[in-house]
């Protein structure tokens, strides 16, 4: 089920801020974060976001095309690699 | 001889059935393009007369995505997918399903036919 436009997307408030104030003061830092559920807004673009993935912080560069997607599509959570090959 | 979008229409089939032989176009497109031309649903394709099928074509042209067009279409969202680096382009470029389907067993129709694994025992019981 898809989420209510009347909510907008869903961005969670600490990193929003985080964002916000890198953008005001011109800065590009690092974020860590572990919320994966934050959708990508344009506010993001440019930015190096390192997302969590459970074990490490996978760093995600935004590009302009992932807007909209949420930031835990960029860092995947499982390392299956495939069977061995005898 | 009807031919639209590139496609030769099956001459002695209904019209809305015709119009379905083009990719993109479905059932209820086909309803929809045929009411707007104002043309009987049931009228044969071989029946129409040109300007029958001058207005079916306008039609097609101003408001649809069909054929090659739309087939490219589908690829560049599944190229966007696969640039980004998302979970769905991961999955696109593995050929698995991409909506957390199992695949433990099933889904051979993103996996394609089985691939023999030798030397793998059966379970035993």
């Amino acid at each position: 089920m898809a989420r209510s436009l009347k909510k907008g997307p869903y961005v969670d408030h600490k990193l929003d801020r985080k964002i916000t104030t890198q953008n005001e003061a011109n800065k590009k830092t690092v974020i860590k974060t572990w919320s994966r559920r934050s959708m990508i807004t344009p506010d993001f673009v440019g930015h190096t976001i390192a997302v969590h993935n459970g074990n490490k912080f996978i760093p995600v560069y935004v590009t302009e095309n992932m807007v909209g997607h949420k930031l835990g599509e960029f860092a995947p959570t499982r390392t299956f690699k495939g069977h061995t090959s005898k | 001889m009807a031919r639209i979008a590139g496609v030769d229409l099956p001459k002695n089939k209904r019209g809305v059935i015709g119009l379905t032989y083009i990719f993109g176009i479905g059932l209820s497109t086909a309803e929809k393009i045929l009411n707007t031309a104002k043309v009987d649903l049931n009228k044969k394709v071989q029946d129409w007369d040109d300007d029958d099928q001058a207005n079916i074509r306008q039609y097609i042209a101003d408001e649809l995505l069909v054929e090659g067009e739309l087939r490219s279409q589908t690829q560049m969202n599944i190229k966007r997918l696969m640039d980004i680096g998302c979970y769905r382009g991961l999955r696109h470029r593995k050929g698995l399903p991409l909506r957390g389907q199992r695949t433990k067993n099933n889904s051979r129709t993103r996996k394609g036919k089985r691939k023999t694994v030798a030397g793998k025992k059966k379970a035993t019981k």
